[in-house]
């Protein structure tokens, strides 16, 4: 017990385990890694959000379908006579774990952190101008200009009570640069159902249950998290019965794991889609035999491609089942998704062969495929397949496997030819794919769009789509991008995988879609 | 000892051969079969492009739905594969083949290198003495500290970062055999020092001085030969460690691509399946990489009792 | 004396400049911490700006002289992943490491030992061949393999073990946490002490079994047996007693390559120590950690090493005319 909580919080925790001990029911919870900070601005990263969401809470969150509902927040609407202002009305009656009552300036306060420099969250409130308290429980964003989706970015976003941070001048987040820690790093004030009460990074977390939480009471009274990165020793441990419930399971062991007495496992697609991206400009490749041109850049290269990955195949042997097969590069969440874009075109291998005729490459040609190791469902072996059926129109493809560490700098450095990559949409809207992936790469658009796409028509309809208010208008301009994008073959999709959660059987937790459960939803037989 | 010094013109490799080892051998069937286990095992390796049943790397003949077939059983494309197919579908027999292939080359070309450098640097250390000396046991004393493995993962990670990503598949092997050979001549450096400085006391090597005999034919003439046993002790037990290094490398995922896998990299793969049932995949490539180290290490073992006359 | 003790000093810091070098240019190469830092919404300026704050584009020799300055202070910044001082991390992991390095090297003296004499007192016997036999077998696998083979029998199909952690620990006076004390901590060290301790087993068996062999030939053996000693007397009087200085010098050599050895085993058994953390840091390039490790690795083996040869000085005059001729 090395987390030094004020003495506050250590009061109220002691109290509540007393409480607690007489219908405790403890959930033993483990993943693959560990919640990289327990600062709420710090890091932009899906498993530290879902550790401190039960901890913090924020204004609007997700259910497991994907919709908005309200949390801190009980109703949100733009401003009647002025679209540019968003108004929050706040829940009365939320104390901290430290008894701090939950205001308007808190909100204030914690907006105004997300947005200082060295939080990782300001991206997704770029568009905030300025927040303001109207009463205690009201409060306005005031947006640099119509925001439609705005409500969508602040599901992730946490709230910090004012006085508490300011005792602890925790004003700003986490400087790296400075090499001092941030006094929220290891310890917290939130709204949240659970407060800490251990914690040791890489090892042990335990929440209690906070029971002045303004929520139904849950289930789980307590929660021991323990990250165990080795697959094997993971599940490993739920099959020996020494964790409740495995967040990250390995496809290949669900049906061992489905069919061991006590365990169950629960399944669901998650907010992500996994593709292939390759370069389109006009510079030759770096790793291929062809020097003078790009093969990418000839859209019958392309076309050959998407025609010869037999991703039914890759689902069946690769997936073991577990994952959705698309030819669009958007989970079917994401407003703007049809039926039409997700279908795929028939394998057809002559075919292909023929466009590669056509296209000048008969005799294909050679090329390096970037693949991380360690970061989704079995990426190494889909590229390792992939390889295998580029082999069969000829293209020869060397694999370049490396953990995730290595492989982000090399797209962020756009140092690679022929790339997997998977992408989240956690606005749940096509401009969020759009922004990054499709527009023109420049200081603030197409940070990923690695293949150097460039469509000027499209760029101006892309930015035009952060302003429509117009919904309708909007959702035509959303399909037309579409259209040309799949004509152009911008990415090569696989496509979305599957979660599965397994755990006792006893309990229940669905799958939710951004890989972000909330243990209070659990409940026991 | 130096009462034979003469003789040792005649060369003292000649008669570790004509003599107590061939004798030595024929005594001791734990060599006789670890010898003809691992020659087993390298000939096949060797011999892979020709006697492997297909051919688990051309895409054309690859059929990703082979993937998971049962050991003796017949595949969904019709093939039929003796110890399964992985998880793409190729044959868990050629794949084991050619991995022993990749395996033997590194491992060999490592040690092979590590032998070199440390029998030269051994050589000079000894020799020359002083600040020569003092800098490369130093060295030395650092390297053997860390275990062999961090010290590849070390030298894997600078090569990896000067070399340019577009480059670095071609290159893989190649750093591989650098990191593990790198890793590894300490020993013989150690070994190699401690011999050369007692022979160096020794009166031949003075009066070849005197007469004028250039340094380095001493070394090599004279006193190399004299070092053979140890070093070859060394080197086939180095072999074995540097097949295991090289699994264990490729485990952690810094070794060889999966497209051209070695053993370590198919019992990575493998280990996935563990709790899944598809044992195939893991056992036989582990068994193999076992059999291997296991005979290599037995003849090493052999060869170092052998040629410690006070053991036998 | 006073001259040998300065001169090994020298060496010693220069070893530590050597390694603080190398893993210096090692992690300024491995990865980019700017990739693993940023959320996947951060624009190219917001890349740029995070870079300028770490330094990164700073002179490299600029970064390595701040990246020593800092070391000799103990100081190795704040680790990237989780956000806390290196250096109390490190302390932090490291009684989980020694615990385990500690209870693996006492089984492989214990077992190492026992079975040596044996196949050193029994040299023709099949039990001998068997156990030499065995003894290549644990050093032909690799040690990941032998890990979870251990944890699927043991915890998976027997369910006697437990396959990860370190069980309950308890605090002993302040910093220092054990599980020595709880019956889930005892129970939880086994299979990772024995996967470690496998491979320092086989040296150390190797190690008894020639020494007690050369010393079995010695003259003065030979006259105890003339004499009329009993076996035993001879056997584990004097062979053992003689056998066991090298032994013991030859353990305490290889305690700081237990601790790196442990890497893999922590990582496979999830052990909260210092290996595990730096598997965990090397996976998303944590720079600090990383660096910090390798110079306590190092720190580690040169106070080690300083220790045994100024006691080696102390004990045989003759080393004080030719540096160090220690052999393995």
């Amino acid at each position: 017990m090395r987390t030094t909580l004020t003495g506050i919080v250590a009061g109220l925790l002691a109290s509540s385990m007393l409480v607690s001990a007489a219908s405790a029911e403890t959930l033993r919870w483990a993943r693959q890694s560990d919640a990289l900070t327990l600062d709420p601005h710090s890091q932009n990263q899906g498993v530290t959000h879902t550790f401190n969401h039960h901890i913090y809470e924020t204004l609007l969150d997700r259910d497991v379908e994907g919709a908005l509902q309200p949390r801190l927040a009980t109703d949100w609407y733009v401003k009647e006579g002025d679209d540019t202002v968003w108004v929050f009305e706040l829940r009365e009656g939320v104390t901290f774990h430290g008894g701090e009552e939950f205001t308007a300036e808190d909100v204030v306060f914690s907006i105004e952190r997300a947005k200082s420099e060295n939080s990782n969250m300001r991206q997704l409130h770029a568009d905030v101008a300025s927040v303001t308290a109207v009463d205690d429980y009201t409060v306005e964003f005031q947006m640099n200009g119509p925001s439609p989706l705005y409500p969508n970015n602040v599901t992730n976003t946490f709230i910090m009570d004012k006085g508490w941070s300011e005792e602890h001048d925790l004003q700003s987040v986490q400087d790296f640069g400075a090499g001092e820690e941030n006094y929220s790093v290891r310890n917290t004030n939130g709204t949240g159902p659970y407060v800490l009460t251990e914690r040791d990074p890489d090892v042990r977390s335990v929440l209690n249950v906070n029971e002045n939480w303004w929520g139904e009471a849950p289930a789980v009274t307590e929660i021991i998290y323990t990250p165990i990165a080795d697959n094997a020793t993971r599940v490993a441990a739920l099959l020996s019965g020494e964790v409740d419930l495995v967040q990250d399971v390995p496809v290949q062991d669900i049906e061992r794991l489905a069919g061991t007495a006590g365990v169950k496992v629960e399944t669901g697609p998650e907010n992500r889609t996994i593709y292939f991206g390759y370069a389109m400009d006009d510079e030759p490749l770096i790793s291929s035999n062809i020097t003078d041109e790009n093969p990418f850049a000839n859209p019958l290269v392309r076309e050959a491609m998407n025609i010869v990955v037999d991703r039914d195949a890759i689902r069946q042997v690769v997936m073991r089942g577990q994952s959705i097969p698309t030819c669009v590069n958007m989970p079917p969440f994401v407003s703007g998704w049809t039926e039409e874009l997700d279908a795929c075109p028939p394998v057809d291998v002559e075919r292909a062969r023929e466009l590669m005729a056509e296209a000048g490459y008969a005799d294909g040609f050679s090329v390096t495929l970037d693949t991380p190791n360690d970061r989704y469902v079995n990426d190494e072996a889909i590229s390792q397949a992939v390889v295998g059926m580029l082999g069969q129109i000829g293209i020869d493809v060397t694999l370049a496997s490396r953990p995730v560490a290595q492989h982000s700098p090399l797209i962020l450095n756009n140092e690679t030819d022929f790339y997997l990559l998977g992408w989240g949409v956690p606005t749940f809207d096509s401009a969020y794919i759009f922004n990054d992936l499709v527009h023109t790469k420049t200081d603030d658009y197409g940070t990923y769009n690695i293949g150097l796409y460039s469509n000027p028509e499209l760029d101006a309809k892309i930015v035009s789509l952060g302003t429509m208010t117009d919904l309708e208008a909007r959702d035509q301009v959303v399909a037309e991008i579409w259209e040309q994008v799949q004509e152009d073959h911008v990415f090569l999709t696989v496509h979305v995988q599957m979660l599965a959660y397994a755990m006792r059987d006893d309990m229940t937790l669905a799958v939710h879609p951004e890989n972000q459960p909330n243990m209070t939803t659990i409940t026991f037989e | 000892m130096s009462e034979i010094v003469p003789l040792a013109r005649k060369s003292r490799f000649a008669r570790i051969i004509d003599s107590d080892i061939f004798y030595s051998y024929r005594r001791s069937p734990v060599a006789i079969l670890a010898s003809i286990v691992a020659a087993i095992l390298i000939l096949a390796a060797v011999l892979a492009p020709w006697i492997s049943p297909y051919d688990p790397f051309n895409p054309r003949t690859l059929n990703l739905m082979d993937g998971f077939t049962k050991p003796m059983s017949e595949s969904f494309a019709g093939n039929f594969f003796v110890m399964g197919a992985d998880n793409q579908g190729r044959d868990v027999l050629s794949t084991i083949l050619h991995g022993s292939r990749v395996s033997l080359f590194v491992g060999l070309s490592a040690t092979l290198f590590a032998m070199t450098l440390g029998v030269g640097l051994g050589l000079v250390a000894g020799f020359r003495g002083g600040l020569t000396d003092a800098v490369i046991m130093r060295i030395a004393d650092v390297q053997l500290s860390f275990p062999a493995i961090l010290i590849a993962l070390l030298i894997f990670g600078v090569a990896r970062g000067l070399i340019p990503p577009s480059q670095q598949e071609n290159t893989a092997l190649m750093v591989l055999i650098l990191a593990i050979g790198l890793s590894n001549w300490a020993q013989f450096a150690r070994t190699v020092r401690g011999a050369t400085m007692v022979e160096r006391q020794k009166d031949y090597v003075s009066a070849a001085r005197i007469m004028g005999v250039n340094p380095v034919l001493i070394l090599i003439k004279h006193i190399l030969p004299n070092v053979v046993g140890p070093v070859l002790v060394i080197a086939t037990i180095g072999l074995a460690l540097a097949i295991i290094e090289e699994a264990t490398l490729s485990y952690l995922g810094v070794g060889v691509p999966p497209t051209q896998p070695s053993l370590g990299t198919l019992i990575r793969i493998g280990q996935q399946y563990l709790f899944s049932g598809e044992w195939w995949i893991l056992f036989f490539p582990a068994m193999t990489l076992i059999l291997l180290a296991l005979s290599v290490n037995l003849l090493g073992d052999w060869l170092r009792d052998a040629l410690n006359p006070k053991l036998r | 004396m006073l001259a040998f003790i300065i001169k090994r000093l020298g060496q010693s810091v220069l070893v530590m400049l050597v390694v603080a070098l190398i893993s210096f240019i090692m992690f300024r190469y491995v990865g980019d911490p700017v990739a693993s830092l940023v959320s996947q919404e951060a624009t190219m300026a917001d890349q740029a700006q995070l870079r300028e704050r770490l330094g990164l584009n700073d002179p490299v020799h600029e970064q390595f002289f701040r990246f020593l300055g800092n070391a000799v202070q103990g100081q190795f910044g704040i680790s990237y992943r989780l956000q806390t001082p290196v250096s109390e991390l490190i302390l932090s992991r490291l009684p989980a490491t020694l615990e385990l390095a500690f209870t693996s090297v006492v089984i492989a003296l214990t077992l190492g030992i026992l079975l040596g004499v044996f196949t050193a007192l029994n040299p023709k016997s099949w039990a001998s061949a068997g156990i030499m036999a065995f003894s290549l077998v644990g050093v032909s696998l690799p040690t990941f393999l032998i890990g979870i083979g251990l944890i699927y029998i043991f915890a998976v199909e027997l369910q006697w073990l437990p396959s990860f952690g370190r069980g309950q620990v308890v605090s002993l006076g302040g910093w220092w946490r054990t599980g020595f004390l709880t019956e889930s901590g005892l129970r939880s060290i086994i299979l990772p002490a024995i996967t470690l301790s496998l491979f320092q087993m086989t040296l150390i068996m190797r190690l008894v079994r020639a020494e007690m062999m050369e010393v079995l030939r010695q003259d003065y053996i030979k006259f105890a047996r003339a004499r009329g000693l009993s076996k035993r007397a001879i056997n584990f009087g004097h062979a053992l007693k003689n056998t066991l200085v090298p032994v013991i010098t030859i353990t305490g050599l290889q305690l700081g390559s237990v601790i790196a050895f442990a890497i893999i085993t922590e990582t496979v058994f999830q052990w909260p120590g210092v290996g595990s953390l730096f598997v965990n840091s090397v996976a998303v390039v944590d720079v600090p950690v990383m660096a910090a490790y390798l110079m306590f690795i190092a720190f580690v083996f040169v106070v080690i090493n300083l220790i045994v040869d100024i006691l080696y000085y102390i004990v045989d005059p003759r080393l004080r005319v030719g540096g160090s001729a220690r052999g393995t």
